[in-house]
């Protein structure tokens, strides 16, 4: 009797106990999922709008061809603007003593100084100083870019390589800046030497805080290696997407009296860079891929060097209406797809057959810390590439899922109003269309339509809207609770909100007309150029913004009156005040 | 919809009618559609013993036309449900082709506001899955299966009190708080046993680090704040 009914209340108990550990484990795995959900919104978000940038960056890239269109007309209105735009060519290396020689190196400098010719002791001394957070002299940096400019130059458009059983070679995709990944590929694979290959497919620099460093690191490597270290160029390797994308401003940060300097020689290095690399005649490696259209045999044969940027048609203004050139701008420009290489066996056919595309990525963490993980591929001879994954974190081990997962969410809901304020104006008018009672709510079908027409981003509103917007009980959404706690802070009082919005909106691309227009890099434009410009931009980007209202803003951007405008300053002048959350004034260079 | 039982000669008759449009709309289906236009036309049909006095065809009128406006309004809702389906099957479509693989068909499932257990997840992805299973889910399979679910209110979520009586019954000494060990124990011998790595990740947010053990109340708050 005892046993039964202690076995009884035994089963009894285990069988509650059995039923308390499903709940829980149904509980968890529910919370679980519904956190790897929120994650992958939170990605999706981040390659929505970087597609749609780059989609924005073809509007840049027309505005440049609709100038060139009306070259003549402009050249006869102002000679000198043309110039500047278009014939940015440098003189040749009789320069090279001019601009090496006049900076010095101090005594005081105990960071690492490198050694001509360059030997790998060369390489090593950079890492380790990279590692302690040193800066690369300006001196050094100027004879590198001098050394690898003269090199490069010698080389075909595509690299040719062989691999052997004996001799695996590494191909590593996007950097974008974030030297703790190249140090972890470096870790793991070795430094580049004669029995090390590498091939850095491009976008090495941008976004990241360490494009310097790393462009360092890749070209010494080069120098001394230059049979084992190849360099493709990316879209990145682009003095105007260098203005957009953050290379430029780390630049003259890190190089205050030399910058400018470093920042000439560098857009001629670029278009030195060689367009791919050719493994074993059989494996292409290029960056930004491939479309039905591209032609190895023309790529082979155009001058790279004419194309200083992907968002400017190639011209050099001695030459008139040179229509092979012309032709070969969609061929060979490589369309920006970030984070994209690609490598495809062909055959030796006139038309190239390709069988396979793989994409491969260096840069982990590239939108947020947690947000992905990166790679490098191991290729040789007629064995299958092997593949290598890596993710940077700073701790020793990972913080737990939901905070890595709130993280990268915020940002992401961050950076998506941000989009939705500069499309204000646009999205009111979209909403009260279809709020016919004018009664400041909309249903969830009304609201997700409005949002993805107007902002022409693909993502999955339904879900997002809790944190977008507020409902009320029954469903319907207040639209414009968004633009309650989030405002664009006005550089000057008195003007009008659309025009803060459109030049919220154009900030980017402003900047890097303004900075084309502003060759010498003294961070000024004359008045005359900045009506000149806006007025084009105006025209072409169809914004509705009276001549008035531009010479009024004109006159307040030239805040002290001396006829010149210092229009980095005024644009940085534009950020958004997140009124829920602390401003930081770092978060101002959102340009 | 209101439903008027009066005794009359042809009782008989309308509580049959009664009891079909009841069936109608727990099935919720379009499909039945044909059933139903089918008696109506019986209706007004009339035969020797169904005619009908004009207050009563009026009342079935009606009553007709509240179903049709419940069927509508339910296909708004359905609509509503498609849309919803869609947008969490395609992010997780990474290939674009109206394809997800089929191990994220859990967490799709999951992050519409469903928790199954794992036997029903199996038993939801049988019925998803092609006759040769691919590895790969289809969208047009999905969809349907999805849909019932959502309208079926199957799988709700567990109560925040549901959750706690839970750690309370595995917390036998009444503590309020279990060891990692207890926690790992349990959790990975019975129910539905975790993984390795759900093991690790629940305990890497739940372990209170200078306890080392799991303090089940706090805990279950942070994530309800978390989830809201």
């Amino acid at each position: 009797m005892g046993c039964g009914t202690s076995s009884s209340t035994k089963d009894r108990k285990s069988e509650k106990a059995l039923k308390a550990a499903l709940v829980i484990q149904n509980w968890y795995r529910g919370y679980s999922a519904r956190l790897k959900a929120r994650q992958r919104y939170a990605l999706t978000i981040f390659q929505s709008i970087e597609y749609a940038d780059e989609q924005g960056q073809l509007q840049l890239s027309n505005f440049f061809s609709f100038m060139l269109e009306n070259y003549t007309q402009i050249h006869e209105k102002d000679p000198e603007l043309v110039a500047r735009l278009f014939g940015r060519t440098l003189q040749d290396s009789k320069d090279r003593q001019e601009y090496v020689s006049f900076v010095d190196v101090p005594d005081s400098y105990n960071g690492p100084r490198l050694q001509f010719p360059l030997t790998f002791t060369d390489i090593d001394l950079l890492v380790e100083a990279f590692k302690q957070q040193q800066i690369l002299h300006a001196h050094y940096v100027l004879e590198v870019l001098f050394e690898t400019k003269r090199v490069l130059k010698q080389m075909p458009n595509f690299t040719q390589v062989k691999t052997s059983p004996t001799k695996e070679i590494t191909i590593c995709g996007d950097l974008h800046g974030k030297l703790d990944d190249l140090f972890l590929i470096f870790y793991k694979n070795g430094l580049p030497s004669g029995s090390n290959s590498y091939i850095f497919n491009g976008d090495f620099v941008d976004r990241g805080k360490h494009s310097m460093e790393i462009l360092m690191i890749l070209f010494v490597s080069f120098l001394v290696y230059p049979n084992d270290l190849h360099l493709n160029r990316g879209n990145h390797e682009d003095f105007m997407m260098n203005l957009r994308y953050g290379f430029t401003k780390e630049i003259l940060h890190k190089y205050k009296l030399h910058g400018k300097k470093i920042l000439q020689i560098l857009e001629d290095v670029y278009t030195w860079l060689p367009i791919g690399t050719i493994i074993d005649n059989e494996i292409l490696v290029i960056h930004g891929g491939i479309s039905e259209s591209t032609d190895l045999n023309l790529l082979h044969r155009i001058e790279r060097h004419k194309m200083k940027s992907v968002l400017m048609p190639p011209i050099s203004i001695d030459e008139d209406q040179d229509t092979d050139l012309k032709k070969t701008k969609t061929g060979a420009n490589v369309v920006p797809r970030e984070g994209k290489t690609n490598e495809s066996p062909s055959e030796q056919l006139p038309k190239h057959e390709w069988e396979q595309v793989v994409t491969v990525f260096s840069a982990s963490n590239y939108y947020e810390e947690g947000s992905n993980r990166g790679a490098y591929i191991k290729l040789c001879c007629d064995m299958t590439p092997r593949f290598f994954q890596y993710q940077v974190t700073r701790a020793t081990c990972l913080r737990p899922l939901y905070q890595r997962v709130n993280t990268m969410e915020s940002s992401a809901i961050r950076i998506l109003k941000e989009r939705m304020l500069s499309r204000k104006t646009d999205l009111i008018r979209a909403f009260q269309l279809q709020d016919r009672s004018k009664s400041g709510k909309l249903s969830m079908g009304q609201w997700a339509f409005s949002m993805e027409n107007t902002l022409g981003l693909n993502l999955p509103w339904r879900s997002l809207s809790p944190h977008l917007v507020t409902t009320d009980k029954n469903g319907n959404i207040n639209y414009m609770s968004t633009f309650q706690d989030i405002h664009i802070q006005k550089p000057v009082k008195e003007a009008q909100s659309t025009l803060i919005e459109t030049l919220y909106r154009y900030r980017s691309d402003l900047q890097i007309i303004f900075n084309v227009i502003d060759s010498d890099h003294s961070g000024l434009i004359s008045m005359e150029e900045f009506r000149a410009m806006w007025k084009l931009f105006n025209s072409h980007y169809s914004i509705h913004i009276e001549d008035f209202q531009v010479d009024e803003l004109a006159e307040r951007m030239d805040l002290n009156k001396d006829g010149s405008i210092d229009f980095n300053e005024f644009l940085k002048a534009f950020y958004v005040v997140h009124k829920l959350e602390k401003l930081n004034k770092s978060d101002a260079n959102l340009l | 919809m209101f439903i008027f039982l009066i005794a009359q000669q042809r009782t008989h008759w309308i509580l049959s009618q009664i009891q079909f449009f009841l069936y109608f709309l727990k099935k919720k289906s379009f499909s039945d559609v044909s059933l139903f236009r089918n008696t109506f036309l019986f209706i007004i049909n009339p035969e020797e013993e169904t005619v009908l006095s004009k207050g009563w065809m009026s009342f079935i009128l009606l009553t007709y036309v509240e179903c049709l406006w419940t069927v509508f309004s339910l296909e708004l809702v359905v609509a509503e449900y498609h849309r919803k389906i869609k947008e969490a099957f395609e992010v997780f479509d990474h290939e674009a082709n109206n394809t997800v693989d089929v191990r994220e068909i859990g967490t799709i499932i999951r992050s519409l506001g469903c928790c199954p257990s794992e036997g029903e997840l199996h038993d939801l992805i049988a019925e998803v899955e092609e006759e040769e299973p691919t590895g790969y889910i289809r969208y047009e399979k999905f969809l349907p299966v999805m849909t019932e679910v959502l309208l079926e209110r199957r799988y709700r979520p567990i109560p925040e009190d549901t959750l706690l009586r839970a750690f309370e019954v595995l917390d036998s000494s009444k503590r309020g708080f279990l060891t990692r060990e207890e926690l790992i124990k349990y959790m990975t011998e019975e129910g539905e046993p975790f993984s390795q790595e759900e093991m690790e990740e629940m305990l890497s947010a739940a372990v209170d680090p200078e306890s080392n053990s799991i303090h089940y109340k706090d805990y279950i708050a942070m994530m309800v704040v978390d989830e809201s």
